[in-house]
Protein backbone atom coordinates (compact mmCIF):
# COMPACT_ATOMS: atom_id res chain seq x y z
CA UNK A 1 0.00 0.00 0.00
CA UNK A 2 1.27 3.40 -0.88
CA UNK A 3 0.87 6.30 1.47
CA UNK A 4 -2.66 7.54 1.23
CA UNK A 5 -3.48 11.17 1.46
CA UNK A 6 -6.99 11.56 2.63
CA UNK A 7 -8.46 14.58 1.03
CA UNK A 8 -10.45 16.90 3.19
CA UNK A 9 -13.68 16.05 1.40
CA UNK A 10 -13.16 12.33 1.91
CA UNK A 11 -12.39 12.90 5.53
CA UNK A 12 -15.54 14.91 6.01
CA UNK A 13 -17.56 12.24 4.25
CA UNK A 14 -16.29 9.47 6.51
CA UNK A 15 -16.93 11.67 9.55
CA UNK A 16 -20.49 12.20 8.42
CA UNK A 17 -20.92 8.49 7.76
CA UNK A 18 -19.76 7.74 11.29
CA UNK A 19 -22.14 10.05 13.04
CA UNK A 20 -24.97 8.92 10.80
CA UNK A 21 -24.33 5.29 11.65
CA UNK A 22 -24.03 6.16 15.32
CA UNK A 23 -27.36 7.90 15.45
CA UNK A 24 -29.25 5.35 13.35
CA UNK A 25 -27.66 2.43 15.18
CA UNK A 26 -28.75 3.62 18.58
CA UNK A 27 -32.21 4.66 17.39
CA UNK A 28 -32.84 1.22 15.91
CA UNK A 29 -31.55 -0.48 19.04
CA UNK A 30 -33.35 1.69 21.56
CA UNK A 31 -36.81 0.04 21.72
CA UNK A 32 -35.29 -3.36 22.35
CA UNK A 33 -32.76 -2.04 24.84
CA UNK A 34 -35.43 -0.31 26.91
CA UNK A 35 -37.56 -3.44 27.12
CA UNK A 36 -34.49 -5.60 27.66
CA UNK A 37 -33.35 -3.43 30.56
CA UNK A 38 -36.81 -3.31 32.12
CA UNK A 39 -37.98 -6.88 31.74
CA UNK A 40 -34.85 -9.00 31.51
CA UNK A 41 -32.23 -7.19 33.55
CA UNK A 42 -34.97 -5.70 35.77
CA UNK A 43 -36.12 -8.92 37.44
CA UNK A 44 -32.53 -9.90 38.26
CA UNK A 45 -31.95 -6.58 40.04
CA UNK A 46 -35.36 -6.59 41.73
CA UNK A 47 -34.77 -10.16 42.94
CA UNK A 48 -31.32 -9.25 44.24
CA UNK A 49 -32.55 -6.18 46.14
CA UNK A 50 -35.66 -7.82 47.56
CA UNK A 51 -33.66 -10.82 48.75
CA UNK A 52 -32.01 -8.62 51.40
CA UNK A 53 -35.33 -7.45 52.83
CA UNK A 54 -38.10 -8.96 54.82
CA UNK A 55 -40.58 -8.19 52.03
CA UNK A 56 -44.14 -9.48 52.16
CA UNK A 57 -45.52 -10.45 48.75
CA UNK A 58 -48.96 -8.95 49.40
CA UNK A 59 -48.00 -5.69 51.10
CA UNK A 60 -46.41 -2.81 49.20
CA UNK A 61 -42.94 -1.61 50.12
CA UNK A 62 -39.73 -3.47 50.79
CA UNK A 63 -40.13 -4.10 54.48
CA UNK A 64 -37.27 -4.36 56.93
CA UNK A 65 -33.62 -4.80 55.94
CA UNK A 66 -32.41 -8.23 57.03
CA UNK A 67 -29.07 -8.47 55.24
CA UNK A 68 -28.04 -12.03 54.52
CA UNK A 69 -30.57 -13.60 56.91
CA UNK A 70 -32.81 -14.80 54.07
CA UNK A 71 -29.87 -16.47 52.37
CA UNK A 72 -28.79 -18.14 55.59
CA UNK A 73 -32.30 -19.48 56.04
CA UNK A 74 -32.61 -20.67 52.42
CA UNK A 75 -29.25 -22.42 52.50
CA UNK A 76 -30.13 -24.06 55.79
CA UNK A 77 -33.60 -25.13 54.69
CA UNK A 78 -34.07 -28.85 54.13
CA UNK A 79 -37.24 -28.16 52.12
CA UNK A 80 -35.39 -25.87 49.73
CA UNK A 81 -32.63 -28.40 49.10
CA UNK A 82 -35.23 -31.14 48.70
CA UNK A 83 -36.91 -29.07 45.98
CA UNK A 84 -33.54 -28.41 44.30
CA UNK A 85 -32.90 -32.15 44.39
CA UNK A 86 -36.32 -32.85 42.83
CA UNK A 87 -35.52 -30.51 39.93
CA UNK A 88 -32.16 -32.25 39.55
CA UNK A 89 -33.70 -35.72 39.78
CA UNK A 90 -36.26 -34.77 37.13
CA UNK A 91 -33.36 -33.62 34.93
CA UNK A 92 -31.45 -36.86 35.51
CA UNK A 93 -34.54 -38.91 34.65
CA UNK A 94 -35.62 -37.00 31.54
CA UNK A 95 -32.36 -35.88 29.90
CA UNK A 96 -31.00 -39.33 28.89
CA UNK A 97 -34.39 -40.34 27.47
CA UNK A 98 -34.85 -37.06 25.63
CA UNK A 99 -31.31 -37.04 24.24
CA UNK A 100 -31.11 -40.67 23.10
CA UNK A 101 -34.63 -41.65 21.97
CA UNK A 102 -35.15 -38.70 19.60
CA UNK A 103 -31.70 -39.32 18.12
CA UNK A 104 -32.56 -42.94 17.33
CA UNK A 105 -35.94 -41.91 15.91
CA UNK A 106 -34.34 -39.19 13.78
CA UNK A 107 -31.69 -41.57 12.42
CA UNK A 108 -34.41 -44.00 11.43
CA UNK A 109 -36.66 -41.25 10.04
CA UNK A 110 -33.82 -39.94 7.87
CA UNK A 111 -33.82 -43.32 6.09
CA UNK A 112 -37.50 -43.18 5.31
CA UNK A 113 -37.91 -41.86 1.84
CA UNK A 114 -41.59 -41.07 1.65
CA UNK A 115 -44.16 -39.41 3.88
CA UNK A 116 -41.69 -37.97 6.32
CA UNK A 117 -44.28 -35.31 7.18
CA UNK A 118 -46.15 -38.00 9.09
CA UNK A 119 -43.33 -38.42 11.62
CA UNK A 120 -42.89 -34.70 11.99
CA UNK A 121 -46.62 -34.43 12.65
CA UNK A 122 -46.86 -37.32 15.09
CA UNK A 123 -43.79 -36.40 17.12
CA UNK A 124 -43.91 -32.63 16.97
CA UNK A 125 -47.65 -31.99 17.38
CA UNK A 126 -47.59 -32.62 21.17
CA UNK A 127 -45.01 -29.85 21.52
CA UNK A 128 -47.50 -27.14 20.45
CA UNK A 129 -50.06 -28.24 23.05
CA UNK A 130 -50.19 -26.17 26.27
CA UNK A 131 -48.99 -27.93 29.43
CA UNK A 132 -52.37 -27.78 31.14
CA UNK A 133 -54.04 -29.63 28.28
CA UNK A 134 -51.29 -32.24 28.20
CA UNK A 135 -51.92 -32.71 31.92
CA UNK A 136 -55.71 -32.90 31.47
CA UNK A 137 -55.34 -35.70 28.95
CA UNK A 138 -52.69 -37.58 30.91
CA UNK A 139 -54.46 -37.20 34.26
CA UNK A 140 -57.38 -38.90 32.56
CA UNK A 141 -55.19 -41.66 31.16
CA UNK A 142 -53.55 -42.24 34.56
CA UNK A 143 -56.87 -42.62 36.41
CA UNK A 144 -56.77 -45.99 38.20
CA UNK A 145 -60.11 -47.52 37.16
CA UNK A 146 -60.85 -45.81 33.87
CA UNK A 147 -57.49 -44.67 32.55
CA UNK A 148 -56.04 -46.00 29.32
CA UNK A 149 -52.48 -46.31 30.64
CA UNK A 150 -53.66 -48.09 33.79
CA UNK A 151 -55.52 -50.54 31.55
CA UNK A 152 -52.55 -50.95 29.23
CA UNK A 153 -50.49 -52.18 32.19
CA UNK A 154 -53.17 -54.82 32.75
CA UNK A 155 -53.09 -55.92 29.09
CA UNK A 156 -49.42 -56.86 29.32
CA UNK A 157 -49.92 -58.57 32.66
CA UNK A 158 -48.49 -55.89 34.94
CA UNK A 159 -50.10 -54.10 37.84
CA UNK A 160 -50.22 -50.39 37.23
CA UNK A 161 -48.52 -48.35 39.95
CA UNK A 162 -50.48 -45.67 41.75
CA UNK A 163 -49.55 -43.03 39.18
CA UNK A 164 -50.52 -39.96 41.14
CA UNK A 165 -50.49 -41.27 44.70
CA UNK A 166 -47.13 -43.00 45.19
CA UNK A 167 -43.72 -41.38 44.88
CA UNK A 168 -42.34 -43.80 42.28
CA UNK A 169 -45.60 -43.75 40.34
CA UNK A 170 -45.59 -39.96 40.39
CA UNK A 171 -42.08 -39.73 38.96
CA UNK A 172 -42.92 -42.33 36.35
CA UNK A 173 -46.09 -40.52 35.28
CA UNK A 174 -44.48 -37.10 35.07
CA UNK A 175 -41.41 -38.36 33.18
CA UNK A 176 -43.56 -40.30 30.70
CA UNK A 177 -45.76 -37.25 30.10
CA UNK A 178 -42.72 -35.03 29.57
CA UNK A 179 -41.10 -37.42 27.13
CA UNK A 180 -44.32 -37.57 25.10
CA UNK A 181 -44.76 -33.81 25.21
CA UNK A 182 -41.24 -32.59 24.33
CA UNK A 183 -39.78 -35.49 22.32
CA UNK A 184 -40.56 -33.79 19.01
CA UNK A 185 -38.48 -30.71 19.68
CA UNK A 186 -35.21 -32.63 19.95
CA UNK A 187 -36.30 -34.97 17.15
CA UNK A 188 -36.58 -32.00 14.80
CA UNK A 189 -33.18 -30.61 15.81
CA UNK A 190 -31.55 -33.99 15.15
CA UNK A 191 -33.41 -34.61 11.91
CA UNK A 192 -32.28 -31.25 10.53
CA UNK A 193 -28.66 -31.96 11.46
CA UNK A 194 -28.75 -35.46 9.95
CA UNK A 195 -30.32 -34.24 6.72
CA UNK A 196 -27.49 -31.70 6.43
CA UNK A 197 -24.87 -34.44 6.13
CA UNK A 198 -23.79 -34.59 2.49
CA UNK A 199 -25.03 -37.58 0.48
CA UNK A 200 -21.66 -38.65 -0.86
CA UNK A 201 -20.41 -39.49 2.62
CA UNK A 202 -23.00 -42.24 2.80
CA UNK A 203 -22.50 -43.28 -0.80
CA UNK A 204 -18.80 -43.79 -0.19
CA UNK A 205 -19.53 -45.76 2.96
CA UNK A 206 -22.10 -47.89 1.15
CA UNK A 207 -19.57 -48.68 -1.57
CA UNK A 208 -17.20 -49.85 1.16
CA UNK A 209 -19.90 -52.28 2.20
CA UNK A 210 -20.66 -50.89 5.64
CA UNK A 211 -23.97 -51.92 7.19
CA UNK A 212 -26.60 -49.34 8.10
CA UNK A 213 -25.86 -49.80 11.79
CA UNK A 214 -22.15 -49.23 11.23
CA UNK A 215 -22.97 -46.12 9.21
CA UNK A 216 -25.07 -44.79 12.05
CA UNK A 217 -22.38 -45.46 14.62
CA UNK A 218 -19.33 -44.35 12.69
CA UNK A 219 -20.78 -41.69 10.41
CA UNK A 220 -24.03 -40.18 11.57
CA UNK A 221 -23.33 -39.88 15.28
CA UNK A 222 -19.85 -38.31 14.93
CA UNK A 223 -21.19 -35.86 12.35
CA UNK A 224 -24.02 -34.64 14.51
CA UNK A 225 -21.93 -34.48 17.67
CA UNK A 226 -22.27 -30.72 18.02
CA UNK A 227 -26.06 -31.00 17.73
CA UNK A 228 -26.05 -33.68 20.42
CA UNK A 229 -24.13 -31.43 22.77
CA UNK A 230 -26.53 -28.56 22.00
CA UNK A 231 -29.51 -30.80 22.71
CA UNK A 232 -27.96 -31.91 26.00
CA UNK A 233 -27.52 -28.31 27.15
CA UNK A 234 -31.00 -27.18 26.04
CA UNK A 235 -32.52 -30.25 27.66
CA UNK A 236 -30.68 -29.87 30.97
CA UNK A 237 -31.62 -26.20 31.23
CA UNK A 238 -35.24 -26.88 30.24
CA UNK A 239 -35.57 -29.80 32.66
CA UNK A 240 -34.03 -27.87 35.55
CA UNK A 241 -36.76 -25.26 35.07
CA UNK A 242 -39.57 -27.80 35.36
CA UNK A 243 -42.75 -26.53 36.98
CA UNK A 244 -45.94 -26.82 34.92
CA UNK A 245 -46.45 -30.56 34.69
CA UNK A 246 -45.39 -31.41 38.24
CA UNK A 247 -47.55 -28.64 39.67
CA UNK A 248 -50.58 -29.37 37.50
CA UNK A 249 -50.52 -33.14 37.70
CA UNK A 250 -49.30 -33.71 41.26
CA UNK A 251 -49.22 -30.34 43.06
CA UNK A 252 -45.67 -31.37 43.91
CA UNK A 253 -47.02 -34.35 45.81
CA UNK A 254 -47.46 -36.91 47.12
CA UNK A 255 -46.52 -35.03 50.26
CA UNK A 256 -44.07 -32.65 48.51
CA UNK A 257 -42.01 -35.60 47.32
CA UNK A 258 -41.80 -34.24 43.77
CA UNK A 259 -42.03 -30.49 44.42
CA UNK A 260 -39.49 -28.75 42.14
CA UNK A 261 -37.53 -25.57 42.90
CA UNK A 262 -39.89 -23.20 41.09
CA UNK A 263 -42.83 -24.60 43.04
CA UNK A 264 -40.93 -24.07 46.28
CA UNK A 265 -40.43 -20.43 45.32
CA UNK A 266 -44.09 -20.21 44.30
CA UNK A 267 -45.23 -21.71 47.61
CA UNK A 268 -43.08 -19.53 49.85
CA UNK A 269 -43.69 -16.41 47.77
CA UNK A 270 -47.36 -16.68 46.88
CA UNK A 271 -48.88 -19.00 49.48
CA UNK A 272 -46.87 -17.96 52.55
CA UNK A 273 -46.34 -14.45 51.09
CA UNK A 274 -42.68 -14.40 52.15
CA UNK A 275 -41.48 -12.37 49.17
CA UNK A 276 -38.01 -11.53 50.48
CA UNK A 277 -37.28 -15.09 51.44
CA UNK A 278 -38.61 -16.45 48.14
CA UNK A 279 -36.49 -13.88 46.31
CA UNK A 280 -33.31 -15.16 47.93
CA UNK A 281 -34.33 -18.73 47.02
CA UNK A 282 -34.86 -17.39 43.49
CA UNK A 283 -31.36 -15.94 43.40
CA UNK A 284 -29.75 -19.19 44.57
CA UNK A 285 -31.71 -21.17 42.01
CA UNK A 286 -31.01 -18.65 39.26
CA UNK A 287 -27.31 -18.74 40.03
CA UNK A 288 -27.30 -22.55 39.84
CA UNK A 289 -28.84 -22.41 36.34
CA UNK A 290 -26.43 -19.72 35.13
CA UNK A 291 -23.56 -21.80 36.50
CA UNK A 292 -24.66 -24.81 34.44
CA UNK A 293 -24.76 -22.70 31.29
CA UNK A 294 -21.37 -21.13 31.98
CA UNK A 295 -19.71 -24.45 32.78
CA UNK A 296 -21.05 -25.88 29.55
CA UNK A 297 -19.74 -22.91 27.59
CA UNK A 298 -16.30 -23.25 29.21
CA UNK A 299 -16.18 -27.00 28.55
CA UNK A 300 -17.05 -26.40 24.93
CA UNK A 301 -14.42 -23.74 24.55
CA UNK A 302 -11.91 -26.05 26.22
CA UNK A 303 -12.73 -28.84 23.82
CA UNK A 304 -12.47 -26.54 20.83
CA UNK A 305 -9.04 -25.40 21.96
CA UNK A 306 -7.99 -29.00 22.54
CA UNK A 307 -9.04 -29.94 19.05
CA UNK B 1 -33.16 -25.84 4.29
CA UNK B 2 -32.25 -29.40 3.57
CA UNK B 3 -34.97 -30.60 5.92
CA UNK B 4 -37.45 -29.39 3.37
CA UNK B 5 -35.78 -30.84 0.32
CA UNK B 6 -36.68 -34.25 -0.96
CA UNK B 7 -35.32 -36.85 1.42
CA UNK B 8 -32.29 -38.92 0.56
CA UNK B 9 -32.49 -42.18 -1.39
CA UNK B 10 -34.21 -40.88 -4.48
CA UNK B 11 -30.58 -40.27 -5.40
CA UNK B 12 -28.35 -42.21 -7.65
CA UNK B 13 -26.91 -45.15 -5.78
CA UNK B 14 -28.69 -48.44 -5.28
CA UNK B 15 -28.82 -49.80 -1.77
CA UNK B 16 -28.11 -53.50 -1.41
CA UNK B 17 -30.67 -55.98 -0.17
CA UNK B 18 -29.59 -55.89 3.46
CA UNK B 19 -29.84 -52.11 3.51
CA UNK B 20 -33.27 -52.29 1.89
CA UNK B 21 -34.44 -54.78 4.48
CA UNK B 22 -33.03 -52.60 7.23
CA UNK B 23 -34.78 -49.54 5.87
CA UNK B 24 -38.05 -51.41 5.70
CA UNK B 25 -37.65 -52.56 9.29
CA UNK B 26 -36.77 -49.01 10.37
CA UNK B 27 -39.87 -47.67 8.68
CA UNK B 28 -42.11 -50.23 10.33
CA UNK B 29 -40.71 -49.61 13.81
CA UNK B 30 -40.99 -45.88 13.36
CA UNK B 31 -44.56 -46.03 12.08
CA UNK B 32 -45.63 -48.10 15.08
CA UNK B 33 -43.81 -45.68 17.36
CA UNK B 34 -45.45 -42.66 15.71
CA UNK B 35 -48.92 -44.19 15.86
CA UNK B 36 -48.38 -44.86 19.55
CA UNK B 37 -47.48 -41.17 19.92
CA UNK B 38 -50.86 -40.16 18.52
CA UNK B 39 -52.84 -42.31 20.98
CA UNK B 40 -53.35 -39.60 23.65
CA UNK B 41 -54.89 -37.27 21.04
CA UNK B 42 -57.04 -40.03 19.60
CA UNK B 43 -58.21 -41.11 23.01
CA UNK B 44 -59.09 -37.57 24.10
CA UNK B 45 -61.03 -37.09 20.87
CA UNK B 46 -62.90 -40.38 21.09
CA UNK B 47 -63.76 -39.84 24.75
CA UNK B 48 -65.05 -36.35 24.04
CA UNK B 49 -67.49 -37.80 21.51
CA UNK B 50 -68.97 -40.49 23.75
CA UNK B 51 -71.85 -40.18 26.23
CA UNK B 52 -70.68 -40.10 29.86
CA UNK B 53 -72.63 -43.18 31.00
CA UNK B 54 -70.97 -45.28 28.29
CA UNK B 55 -67.52 -44.07 29.32
CA UNK B 56 -68.07 -45.08 32.94
CA UNK B 57 -69.50 -48.44 31.86
CA UNK B 58 -66.62 -49.28 29.54
CA UNK B 59 -63.86 -46.67 29.67
CA UNK B 60 -61.43 -48.19 27.16
CA UNK B 61 -63.90 -49.14 24.46
CA UNK B 62 -62.35 -47.52 21.40
CA UNK B 63 -65.33 -47.89 19.18
CA UNK B 64 -68.46 -46.98 21.14
CA UNK B 65 -71.92 -47.51 19.72
CA UNK B 66 -73.16 -43.96 19.89
CA UNK B 67 -71.50 -40.63 19.23
CA UNK B 68 -72.54 -37.22 20.47
CA UNK B 69 -71.32 -33.64 20.44
CA UNK B 70 -73.12 -33.04 23.70
CA UNK B 71 -69.94 -32.68 25.73
CA UNK B 72 -68.76 -29.81 23.52
CA UNK B 73 -71.79 -27.64 24.12
CA UNK B 74 -71.65 -28.46 27.83
CA UNK B 75 -67.95 -27.61 28.00
CA UNK B 76 -68.54 -24.34 26.19
CA UNK B 77 -71.36 -23.40 28.59
CA UNK B 78 -69.58 -24.46 31.77
CA UNK B 79 -66.54 -22.23 31.28
CA UNK B 80 -65.91 -18.88 29.58
CA UNK B 81 -63.83 -20.60 26.90
CA UNK B 82 -64.78 -17.90 24.41
CA UNK B 83 -63.19 -15.27 26.63
CA UNK B 84 -60.11 -17.39 27.14
CA UNK B 85 -59.71 -17.64 23.37
CA UNK B 86 -60.01 -13.89 22.99
CA UNK B 87 -57.47 -13.20 25.76
CA UNK B 88 -54.98 -15.74 24.44
CA UNK B 89 -55.37 -14.42 20.93
CA UNK B 90 -54.89 -10.73 21.82
CA UNK B 91 -51.85 -11.44 23.99
CA UNK B 92 -50.19 -13.74 21.47
CA UNK B 93 -50.83 -11.56 18.43
CA UNK B 94 -49.59 -8.39 20.11
CA UNK B 95 -46.53 -10.23 21.44
CA UNK B 96 -45.75 -11.51 17.94
CA UNK B 97 -46.13 -8.13 16.23
CA UNK B 98 -44.06 -6.27 18.81
CA UNK B 99 -41.36 -8.93 19.07
CA UNK B 100 -40.89 -8.97 15.31
CA UNK B 101 -40.80 -5.16 15.15
CA UNK B 102 -38.48 -4.51 18.08
CA UNK B 103 -36.10 -7.44 17.59
CA UNK B 104 -35.76 -6.98 13.84
CA UNK B 105 -34.86 -3.31 14.34
CA UNK B 106 -31.93 -4.01 16.64
CA UNK B 107 -31.06 -7.04 14.52
CA UNK B 108 -30.78 -4.71 11.53
CA UNK B 109 -28.63 -2.24 13.46
CA UNK B 110 -26.27 -4.97 14.67
CA UNK B 111 -25.95 -6.39 11.16
CA UNK B 112 -25.55 -3.31 9.00
CA UNK B 113 -24.79 -0.24 11.08
CA UNK B 114 -21.35 0.58 12.32
CA UNK B 115 -21.88 2.41 15.57
CA UNK B 116 -20.00 3.02 18.79
CA UNK B 117 -20.81 0.48 21.51
CA UNK B 118 -22.04 -2.15 19.08
CA UNK B 119 -19.75 -4.85 20.45
CA UNK B 120 -20.99 -4.21 23.96
CA UNK B 121 -24.57 -4.55 22.75
CA UNK B 122 -23.83 -7.85 21.03
CA UNK B 123 -22.27 -9.20 24.22
CA UNK B 124 -25.22 -7.93 26.25
CA UNK B 125 -27.79 -9.62 24.03
CA UNK B 126 -25.71 -12.80 23.96
CA UNK B 127 -25.68 -12.87 27.76
CA UNK B 128 -29.47 -12.58 27.66
CA UNK B 129 -29.74 -15.83 25.68
CA UNK B 130 -28.09 -17.72 28.51
CA UNK B 131 -30.38 -16.20 31.12
CA UNK B 132 -32.94 -18.61 32.56
CA UNK B 133 -35.83 -16.14 32.68
CA UNK B 134 -38.50 -18.59 33.88
CA UNK B 135 -36.65 -18.95 37.16
CA UNK B 136 -37.17 -15.25 37.91
CA UNK B 137 -40.94 -15.33 38.00
CA UNK B 138 -41.22 -13.97 41.54
CA UNK B 139 -39.19 -10.77 41.07
CA UNK B 140 -40.88 -10.42 37.68
CA UNK B 141 -44.25 -10.49 39.41
CA UNK B 142 -43.15 -7.91 42.00
CA UNK B 143 -41.85 -5.66 39.27
CA UNK B 144 -45.08 -5.89 37.27
CA UNK B 145 -47.02 -5.04 40.39
CA UNK B 146 -44.84 -1.99 40.99
CA UNK B 147 -45.59 -0.90 37.40
CA UNK B 148 -49.33 -1.43 38.05
CA UNK B 149 -49.52 -3.90 35.19
CA UNK B 150 -51.12 -6.80 37.07
CA UNK B 151 -54.35 -7.94 35.49
CA UNK B 152 -53.44 -6.35 32.15
CA UNK B 153 -52.41 -7.96 28.90
CA UNK B 154 -49.20 -5.91 28.96
CA UNK B 155 -47.91 -7.88 31.95
CA UNK B 156 -47.60 -10.86 29.62
CA UNK B 157 -46.77 -9.09 26.38
CA UNK B 158 -43.90 -6.83 27.48
CA UNK B 159 -41.69 -9.54 29.08
CA UNK B 160 -42.21 -11.69 25.97
CA UNK B 161 -40.83 -8.99 23.67
CA UNK B 162 -37.36 -8.96 25.22
CA UNK B 163 -36.28 -12.00 23.21
CA UNK B 164 -32.50 -12.11 22.66
CA UNK B 165 -32.82 -15.24 20.52
CA UNK B 166 -35.08 -13.38 18.09
CA UNK B 167 -32.46 -10.62 17.81
CA UNK B 168 -29.84 -13.16 16.78
CA UNK B 169 -32.12 -14.83 14.27
CA UNK B 170 -32.80 -11.48 12.60
CA UNK B 171 -29.16 -10.43 12.77
CA UNK B 172 -28.08 -13.68 11.12
CA UNK B 173 -30.57 -13.22 8.28
CA UNK B 174 -29.83 -9.52 7.78
CA UNK B 175 -26.13 -10.27 7.52
CA UNK B 176 -26.77 -12.36 4.42
CA UNK B 177 -27.87 -9.20 2.64
CA UNK B 178 -24.73 -7.80 0.96
CA UNK B 179 -23.45 -4.46 2.24
CA UNK B 180 -23.07 -3.32 -1.37
CA UNK B 181 -26.84 -3.39 -1.82
CA UNK B 182 -27.31 -1.18 1.19
CA UNK B 183 -24.48 1.16 0.22
CA UNK B 184 -26.00 1.55 -3.21
CA UNK B 185 -29.31 2.51 -1.66
CA UNK B 186 -27.55 4.99 0.63
CA UNK B 187 -25.84 6.63 -2.33
CA UNK B 188 -29.23 6.99 -3.96
CA UNK B 189 -30.27 8.91 -0.85
CA UNK B 190 -32.56 6.30 0.67
CA UNK B 191 -32.96 6.74 4.44
CA UNK B 192 -32.07 4.04 6.96
CA UNK B 193 -35.68 3.52 7.95
CA UNK B 194 -36.70 2.80 4.38
CA UNK B 195 -33.71 0.52 3.84
CA UNK B 196 -34.77 -1.49 6.89
CA UNK B 197 -38.46 -1.54 6.05
CA UNK B 198 -38.50 -1.78 2.27
CA UNK B 199 -35.29 -3.60 1.44
CA UNK B 200 -34.25 -5.72 4.39
CA UNK B 201 -37.52 -6.83 5.94
CA UNK B 202 -38.98 -8.21 2.69
CA UNK B 203 -35.77 -10.18 2.13
CA UNK B 204 -36.00 -11.77 5.57
CA UNK B 205 -39.41 -13.40 5.47
CA UNK B 206 -38.11 -16.78 6.77
CA UNK B 207 -36.67 -15.08 9.85
CA UNK B 208 -39.89 -13.17 10.41
CA UNK B 209 -42.02 -16.26 10.15
CA UNK B 210 -39.74 -18.33 12.40
CA UNK B 211 -39.74 -15.66 15.10
CA UNK B 212 -43.48 -15.04 14.70
CA UNK B 213 -44.51 -18.68 14.93
CA UNK B 214 -42.25 -19.54 17.86
CA UNK B 215 -43.26 -16.40 19.78
CA UNK B 216 -46.89 -17.26 19.14
CA UNK B 217 -46.54 -20.82 20.45
CA UNK B 218 -44.61 -19.79 23.54
CA UNK B 219 -46.92 -16.91 24.54
CA UNK B 220 -50.07 -18.90 23.80
CA UNK B 221 -48.78 -21.81 25.94
CA UNK B 222 -47.26 -19.79 28.79
CA UNK B 223 -48.59 -20.93 32.13
CA UNK B 224 -46.93 -19.71 35.31
CA UNK B 225 -46.81 -15.95 34.68
CA UNK B 226 -50.41 -15.79 33.35
CA UNK B 227 -51.48 -17.85 36.37
CA UNK B 228 -50.01 -15.22 38.68
CA UNK B 229 -50.86 -12.13 36.70
CA UNK B 230 -54.40 -12.71 35.42
CA UNK B 231 -56.53 -13.66 38.38
CA UNK B 232 -60.08 -13.00 37.19
CA UNK B 233 -61.74 -16.02 35.57
CA UNK B 234 -62.77 -14.09 32.48
CA UNK B 235 -59.39 -12.50 31.95
CA UNK B 236 -57.48 -15.79 31.92
CA UNK B 237 -55.80 -17.41 28.96
CA UNK B 238 -56.66 -20.86 27.62
CA UNK B 239 -53.89 -22.76 29.46
CA UNK B 240 -54.67 -21.16 32.83
CA UNK B 241 -58.42 -21.40 32.41
CA UNK B 242 -58.32 -25.06 31.48
CA UNK B 243 -55.88 -25.92 34.27
CA UNK B 244 -58.72 -25.51 36.78
CA UNK B 245 -60.37 -28.59 35.28
CA UNK B 246 -57.50 -30.94 36.19
CA UNK B 247 -58.46 -33.22 39.02
CA UNK B 248 -62.01 -31.92 38.84
CA UNK B 249 -65.12 -34.05 39.10
CA UNK B 250 -64.27 -37.56 38.05
CA UNK B 251 -67.48 -38.29 36.18
CA UNK B 252 -67.44 -35.71 33.43
CA UNK B 253 -64.69 -37.23 31.33
CA UNK B 254 -66.36 -36.37 28.06
CA UNK B 255 -66.75 -32.75 29.01
CA UNK B 256 -63.16 -32.44 30.23
CA UNK B 257 -61.80 -34.04 27.09
CA UNK B 258 -64.04 -31.84 24.95
CA UNK B 259 -62.54 -28.80 26.69
CA UNK B 260 -59.06 -30.11 25.95
CA UNK B 261 -59.89 -30.58 22.31
CA UNK B 262 -61.34 -27.07 22.16
CA UNK B 263 -58.14 -25.77 23.73
CA UNK B 264 -55.87 -27.59 21.30
CA UNK B 265 -57.88 -26.85 18.17
CA UNK B 266 -56.58 -23.39 17.20
CA UNK B 267 -52.96 -24.34 17.77
CA UNK B 268 -53.45 -27.59 15.94
CA UNK B 269 -55.01 -25.86 12.98
CA UNK B 270 -52.14 -23.38 12.90
CA UNK B 271 -49.69 -26.24 13.20
CA UNK B 272 -51.18 -28.18 10.30
CA UNK B 273 -51.21 -25.07 8.11
CA UNK B 274 -47.70 -23.95 8.99
CA UNK B 275 -46.11 -27.31 9.73
CA UNK B 276 -43.15 -26.85 7.44
CA UNK B 277 -42.36 -23.37 8.65
CA UNK B 278 -42.63 -24.31 12.31
CA UNK B 279 -40.36 -27.27 11.86
CA UNK B 280 -37.96 -25.17 9.83
CA UNK B 281 -37.95 -22.47 12.50
CA UNK B 282 -37.09 -24.93 15.25
CA UNK B 283 -34.49 -26.66 13.12
CA UNK B 284 -32.74 -23.40 12.31
CA UNK B 285 -32.81 -21.78 15.65
CA UNK B 286 -33.35 -24.31 18.37
CA UNK B 287 -35.42 -21.85 20.41
CA UNK B 288 -37.54 -23.37 23.05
Amino acid sequence: MSSVTITRAEHRRSERRRSEHNRAGWLFSMPFLVIYALFLVGPVLVGLVVSFFNTATVAPGLGEWVGLDNYAEVLGSGEFWASMWHSTLFTLLTTPLLVVLPLIAAMLAARVTRNQWFFRLAFFAPYVVPSSIVCLIFAFMYTPETGLISHAFGWVGLTAPDFLGSVNGAWFSVVMLTVWWTFGFNFILYLAAIMDIPEDVYEAAALDGTSPLQQMRHLTIPMVRSTISLVVLLQVLASLKVFDQIYLLLQGGPDKATRPAIEYIYDTGFTSYRGGYAASATMVYFLALVLVAVIWALLRRGRKVAE
Amino acid sequence: MSLMSTPRAGRGFHPDLATKAFNRLATTCLVVFALLWLVPFAWALITSLRPNDEITADPVDFWGSSWTLDAYSKAWDANPIGWWYVNSLIISVLAVVLTVAVCSMIGFALAHLDFRGKRVLVALVLAGIMMPMESLVLPQFMQLRAFHLLGTYWALILPAIAAPVAVFIFRAFFRQIPDSLIDAARIDGVGWWRIYLQICMPLCRPATSAVAILTFISTWNAFLLPLLVLTQTKSQTIPVGLSSLIGGSAIQYAETMASSILGILPLFAAFLLLQRRIVQGVAQTGIR
